[in-house]
């Protein structure tokens, strides 16, 4: 047992908190208002080996393990948490199951550009009728000689707005309810695919979130990731290590959140003295240090587990719902210690508090985490 | 692409060495799971039979504690020259754990003896004290015991007014301590006094005090909440003399001992909470797979289920912590991280224990059930060895810089 980064990954971290600091947080507010998807910031992150962090070199990546991606989404989801799902849908959602259910010609067409930040990558499984029930799905791909035609509607998909390739999932035959289900590497060009307008929500608001349309989309067989009826398996398996990412983007956002508070706290007086001088205060800013140990804790054993044991569904899950909660908590108390002031959007604290909402939500809400969770204590620990 | 790893230099960038250390590692090494095991059987089989009897009947575990001197848990971080087992406090984190996991007033007989008796006399204690009284305490032969609250200084341990004086070869101990864990079966105390009346916190001394010594007295047991099979009693200094080589360190120092002493034996009561936990867990998954409501068993009800994922989710948690700062200890923020795992593994493994008695409904509240003991045993976990209202001070400390 031993918590400490090694030279390596202190370097790795370093190296990005500056990328971060120089390149991401100049525009994280800006972004957060407008809207308008960082493409610029993917750019640049690609080039230094983020679009790919886990990928092995061969296929464009940075060759590094699921710690060093940890490392890689706190740092940038601390100064942006926009930017950071950005490169978590990338990293985990689609460059991952590419890499462990494609075949050779797909990761060479598909997975290396991906990777190195050449292209940008969504995930397309929720639909307006299948949210925490994927298996409810009613995108469909019919096989059509050499090629599969699909056809349906994804909704809040994270780069929808400027992928150059989604991950697909639809079924092939809806009888077979989740055995049906197949995936599918799709250009964002194949013809019939189209997206929509870039939708404002209450956080995370420039990740490109939209609806995508397939209409009469063909595509070649040669596109279809893993067998006809895989594809739950591939979703699960996929959001499994999405988790992952999630929870290290709730720990930078919390991260942030507590350290303006600290640094607020030691400057603003009341009463004569400073809000660090105050108990109540004290008590706050006690907790919030003690949970973000926690939750990192817990997502670099699901790292570490990932690597190590391979079967971290359980770890990951904790760590997702643990850290997600966590940020929840830990944002409100910054706002808090902000006072009127944190209320404003003069200070990040009020970004961060709505940023941090739907790290509870996306890839598996906290009552799907909490089922799976129980799942394995009840029958499979 | 520029690889992460090496250094972004105006210059370029230069190979690094790679693979540095292995960095983070969750894995036990083989002697700790080892340990881990053999306690865990130990406890199933030697501690599990009569424990709800001892509990029942207030009867202290003297048969079990003789026993676990023999296999080492008593002295577990003394080094071996003087009789200990010589480990890490992982290490004994681990074997705490696992002793609370099946009866928590065995698990903070076991801790006092060797956070906050043997580990001050290892760390401050004279070579010739050492020599003296670790062997003892080390090999179960008897136990240790630790004066620092008095009636009127419990968070406030700085204002205790247990005094000693200098008497030729003697210190000569008078004053009254509340609440001491083991009293009246511990061989050795180690005490707080105040040895200068006017320097405040830098005017306390610590100080071995022998049972046996001429003038030392134990009162009357306590009546408590929960860990009823342990012992805890008032003592009482009356003109007691103990020679001046039981002084740890130097006169003046007793404050620091005292807060370096707690700030290692919160390990020991953060793996306690853990362990209760782990167990608290256990019997909420065997009750809910067992008991059919509804026509299912309950665990089949999603009430149930969000209950026993965030108490797993909390038990996972807390261990991380407690784990991580066991093996940090003598890291810069080994303080720090120490009371963070006490704050948080207690009061989680409360909450565990609430949710793991409502789980069993009325039988939860019933004697018969394990849950009962330990949602009582629990409680003073938030309490002992600094409250959680010091422990979140003691973070906020070290956060601030203060």
């Amino acid at each position: 047992m031993k918590i400490e980064l090694n030279e390596e990954q202190k370097l790795l971290r370093d190296n990005v908190r500056r990328f971060a600091e120089e390149v991401v947080e100049p525009r994280a507010k800006e972004i957060d208002e407008t809207g308008e998807f960082p493409r610029g910031f993917y750019d640049q992150a690609g080039e230094l080996g983020l679009a790919g962090v886990s990928v092995p070199e061969e296929y464009g990546g940075a060759g590094m393990d699921t710690l060093a991606y940890c490392i890689v989404i706190e740092e940038i989801s601390r100064k942006c948490a926009t930017s950071g799902v950005i490169l978590s849908v990338n990293n985990s959602l689609v460059c991952d199951p590419i890499l462990k259910f494609g075949t050779e010609e797909q990761k060479k067409e598909f997975l290396t550009p991906l990777a190195a930040g050449q292209k940008l990558g969504c995930f397309a499984l929720t639909e307006p009728g299948a949210g925490s029930d994927p298996a409810g799905l009613r995108t469909t791909a019919r096989r059509d000689g050499d090629d599969y035609v699909l056809d349906g509607n994804k909704i809040f998909i994270t780069n929808g707005t400027d992928a150059d390739t989604a991950l697909v999932f639809a079924s092939v035959d809806l009888e077979k309810k989740h055995k049906g289900i197949t995936a599918f590497l799709v250009p964002a060009d194949t013809p019939g695919y189209s997206h929509g307008v870039h939708e404002f929500k209450l956080g995370v608001n420039a990740s490109g979130t939209t609806e995508l349309a397939f209409q009469n989309m063909r595509i070649p067989a040669g596109y279809r990731l893993g067998e006809e009826g895989d594809g739950f398996k591939v979703a699960m398996s996929t959001l499994d290590g999405g988790r992952i990412g999630i929870a290290a983007q709730a720990i930078g956002i919390a991260q942030a959140a507590f350290e303006e508070a600290l640094a607020y706290s030691q400057q603003r007086e009341q009463f004569g003295q400073h809000l660090s001088d105050f108990q109540a205060i004290q008590f706050y800013l006690a907790d919030m240090a003690t949970e973000i140990d926690a939750a990192r804790l817990l997502t670099w054993k699901a790292a570490w587990t990932k690597e190590n044991l391979k079967r971290f569904t359980l770890e990951a899950a904790q760590a997702k719902l643990f850290a997600s909660e966590m940020a929840q908590r830990v944002t409100n108390k910054a706002l808090q210690i902000h006072g009127g002031y944190g209320y404003t959007k003069e200070y990040n604290v009020e970004r961060y508090f709505r940023d941090a909402r739907i790290t509870e939500i996306y890839e598996g809400t906290s009552e799907i985490q909490k089922m799976v969770i129980a799942d394995w204590v009840l029958n499979k620990a | 692409m520029v690889i992460l790893t090496e250094p972004m230099t105006e210059t370029g960038t230069e190979p690094t060495a790679t693979g540095s250390g292995t960095g983070v590692d969750f894995s036990l090494t083989e002697e700790q799971e080892m340990l881990q095991a053999e306690v865990r059987r130990f406890a199933e089989e030697r501690i599990r039979p009569g424990v709800a009897d001892r509990d029942r009947e207030h009867r202290f575990p003297e048969d079990v504690l003789r026993e676990m001197g023999e296999m080492g848990l008593l002295g577990m971080m003394v080094p071996e020259e003087y009789g200990g087992a010589g480990m890490d406090a992982l290490t004994y984190c681990l074997a705490i754990e696992e002793v609370a996991r099946v009866c928590p007033a065995t698990a903070v007989t076991m801790s006092v003896t060797n956070s906050v008796c043997c580990w001050p006399i290892v760390r401050f204690g004279s070579e010739e004290l050492k020599r003296r009284v670790l062997p003892a305490l080390a090999s179960g032969e008897t136990i240790g015991g630790f004066g620092l609250t008095e009636p009127g200084s419990g968070s406030d341990a700085g204002s205790l007014r247990t005094t000693a004086r200098r008497d030729g070869g003697f210190w000569v101990l008078d004053g009254e301590k509340a609440w001491i864990t083991n009293a009246g079966f511990a061989g050795f105390y180690v005490v707080l006094a105040r040895t200068d009346p006017g320097a405040g916190k830098r005017g306390l001394s610590a100080i071995v005090v022998p049972a046996d010594a001429p003038g030392f007295s134990v009162g009357k047991p306590e009546e408590k909440l929960g860990l009823k099979a342990s012992r805890t009693a008032p003592i009482f200094f009356n003109d007691c003399r103990v020679p001046v080589e039981n002084l740890l360190g130097e006169e003046g120092q007793g404050f620091k001992i005292a807060l370096a002493t707690l700030d290692h034996s919160r390990l020991g009561i953060a793996a306690q909470a853990v362990g209760i936990h782990q167990r608290a867990l256990e019997l909420a998954v065997a009750y809910a797979k067992d008991r059919v409501q509804f026509g299912v068993p309950i665990a089949r009800h999603q009430a149930v289920q969000l209950k026993i994922a965030q108490i797993a989710t909390e038990l996972a948690a807390a261990r991380a912590l407690t784990w991580s700062a066991a093996s940090s200890e003598h890291s810069r923020d080994g303080g720090r991280l120490a009371a963070q795992a006490k704050v948080y593994a207690s009061e989680a493994a409360n909450r565990a224990c609430q949710e793991s008695l409502q789980l069993h409904g009325g039988n939860g509240f019933h004697e018969d059930y394990e849950i009962s003991r330990l949602y009582r045993d629990v409680r003073v976990t938030t309490i002992y060895e600094g409250t959680s209202e010091m422990q979140r001070l003691v973070i906020a400390r070290h956060l601030l810089g203060t």
